[in-house]
């Protein structure tokens, strides 16, 4: 795969220009998700209101593919019911590791199809996914997440360290 | 291209590098369309074609079990275990070849001695100094240690430049400190840290100590008698041989004394359900089938870059970083992290506003292999307050032009997030 694909201008305007950034004073679901092997680290909170998402945000420190996958997820999500937020997870983990081509079969995930290529590039898969790990552990009252360990995307034992 | 340049520093260096580069096959490889620039050898090196060949001679004609049988596989398997260990002995001007324990790698040669010596010798109160330099492999096994003995870990700082304070390290010796653990040479930062002298202050003081010189092997001219070390730890596959093996270097009159780290078949002089007899060293430490394949290997590594010359390596290698210093270093928005006065191989950077992992991932788009993180030195990160860098680490197969590969990455990695 091509980076050229995964750092499309979408991509690049989102990492650049956040959107959704900041904390939520009167959030109701809070969760902080951490990659401690590649050190992304975001916090993602949300009004949640009868079951609607009235006002999402994050913030944190992380690369680029992490940064504007929030970014797009926050955009997406806001305005939705969980049950459709929680859809979204399902399809954009789905996407990420290869088990959903959003080109064949059909999905929510819109614009987030950009996201497509990370699948070829292992290595990043948890920097994509992480925001929607987040997401997850916020709607379900889980404070911390990762996508380490039991909670890899890939299904493999959390990457090795190597010097 | 700098080919002019690269002459001349070749000649200075006296080293062919483009002869050397053909011997090894990868190099050849393409990525992503462009000609692979390596820049990832303080993670990992490559095999030259002499030591595929003697794995590949030793796996078709000479393999049984070491020290085992009267056969004539199992001699000739022998003579090639043991030969490579007199090679590797006289590699790094060892007293005896009893004095090198060949081992999984450099973790696991630290774990032996923490547990031969850490385990047997260290109690309650005792003192570790450690810097703030190491490699997570030179703390874990230590706070292991302090945690199942009630030790302390104390710990020497660093400048800005990533070079260790003498000053404070002189002041942490006290009555209770019984060893020293220190790297040779950073893998985060490259730092070349002044052993020799800091083992002559720690012995001032009666203190043993033990070297991490994973990254200052395949790098630098390593004598552990002139440097005078008590432990000496380093790995294979980062010195041009195969992974799964490294050396446990250690003084004779401690390994005497240490406790076996592992027991089991070949590290006993006989066994009986009541009572066990030890073997002598270097066998008391080597427990079981050994991997035989890469002990051999090592010992072709080792001829290879003793025909080389190491001072002839460590000249060219010093010619290129001094190159990727200025060349990277003047690319506006790109600091270097690490900027000692004396370092081997690594440049660590960090590009503003863009994190090292996208900068690897575009960087290896142009064929560039570059390692992003913390370099499992999270201590070193913490020091210079970043998360992450992007390490490029040479070895002297490494060109100008990679190094203008690399750079030209850079800027286009620039140029997306702009």
């Amino acid at each position: 795969m091509d980076s050229k694909q995964l750092y499309q201008e979408v991509v690049l305007d989102h990492n650049k220009k956040p959107r959704n950034w900041g904390s939520l004073a009167d959030a109701t679901h809070r969760a902080e998700g951490l990659n401690p092997l590649c050190g992304d680290h975001i916090w993602v909170a949300l009004k949640v209101e009868d079951g609607l998402i009235e006002k999402v945000a994050f913030e944190g420190e992380s690369c680029a593919i992490c940064k504007a996958s929030a970014s797009m997820m926050t955009a997406n999500v806001k305005g939705k019911r969980m049950e459709q937020a929680e859809q979204l997870v399902q399809e954009f983990r789905d996407m990420a590791t290869g088990r959903l081509n959003p080109a064949t079969q059909p999905s929510q995930l819109g614009r987030l199809v950009v996201f497509a290529g990370v699948k070829d590039l292992p290595s990043r898969v948890k920097c994509a996914i992480l925001p929607w790990h987040t997401l997850h552990a916020a709607f379900h009252d889980r404070r911390t997440t990762s996508t380490e360990g039991d909670a890899d995307p890939m299904g493999l034992p959390a990457a090795k360290e190597s010097a | 291209m700098n080919s002019a340049v690269l002459t001349r520093a070749e000649r200075s260096a006296g080293l062919d590098v483009a002869r050397l580069r053909s011997d090894f096959p990868i190099l050849r490889l393409k990525v992503n369309g462009n000609p692979l620039a390596y820049l990832d050898n303080a993670a990992s090196s490559q095999m030259p074609q002499p030591v595929l060949d003697r794995l590949i001679r030793y796996q078709t004609q000479e393999h049984s079990n070491i020290h085992r049988a009267v056969h004539y596989l199992s001699e000739t398997a022998t003579a090639a275990y043991e030969g490579a260990r007199g090679g590797i002995q006289k590699f790094i001007n060892a007293r005896e070849a009893r004095e090198v324990i060949y081992t999984r790698g450099t973790t696991d040669a630290v774990n032996l001695v923490m547990h031969g010596f850490g385990r047997a010798f260290l109690g309650r109160g005792d003192e570790i100094i450690l810097s703030q330099l190491e490699h997570h492999s030179n703390i874990v096994p230590w706070q292991m240690l302090r945690d199942e003995k009630g030790c302390r870990l104390r710990i020497v700082p660093c400048n800005d430049a990533g070079e260790l304070l003498l000053d404070e390290y002189a002041a942490l010796f006290n009555e209770r400190t019984r060893l020293v653990a220190l790297t040779h040479v950073s893998n985060a930062l490259g730092t070349v840290n002044p052993v020799k002298q800091m083992v002559a202050q720690a012995h001032a003081r009666g203190v043993p100590v033990l070297v991490d010189g994973a990254q200052a092997v395949p790098h630098l001219p390593v004598d552990v008698q002139d440097l005078d070390c008590d432990f000496y730890c380093f790995s294979g596959h980062k010195m041009f041989g195969p992974t799964g093996i490294g050396i446990l270097y250690g003084k004779a009159d401690w390994l005497e004394k240490m406790q076996p780290y592992q027991g089991g078949g070949d590290m006993i002089l006989s066994v009986s359900f009541e009572r066990t007899v030890y073997n002598t060293i270097p066998h008391k430490f080597e427990a079981g089938t050994p991997p035989i394949a890469a002990a051999i290997g090592l010992g072709a590594a080792v001829d290879y870059l003793t025909d080389i010359g190491m001072r002839r390596i460590a000249a060219w290698e010093h010619e290129l970083l001094t190159y990727a210093t200025e060349q990277v270093g003047a690319l506006p928005g790109v600091r270097i992290i690490g900027t000692a006065r004396d370092k081997a191989s690594v440049l660590s950077f960090t590009v503003a506003g863009v994190h090292p992992h996208d900068v690897g991932t575009l960087l290896n788009e142009d064929g560039v292999a570059v390692r992003t993180g913390h370099h499992c030195a999270q201590p070193v990160m913490q020091r210079f307050a970043i998360p992450a860098t992007a390490r490029a680490s040479f070895a002297f197969y490494n060109t100008f032009q990679e190094v203008d590969q690399l750079v030209a990455g850079i800027r286009r990695v620039q140029k997306i997030f702009a």
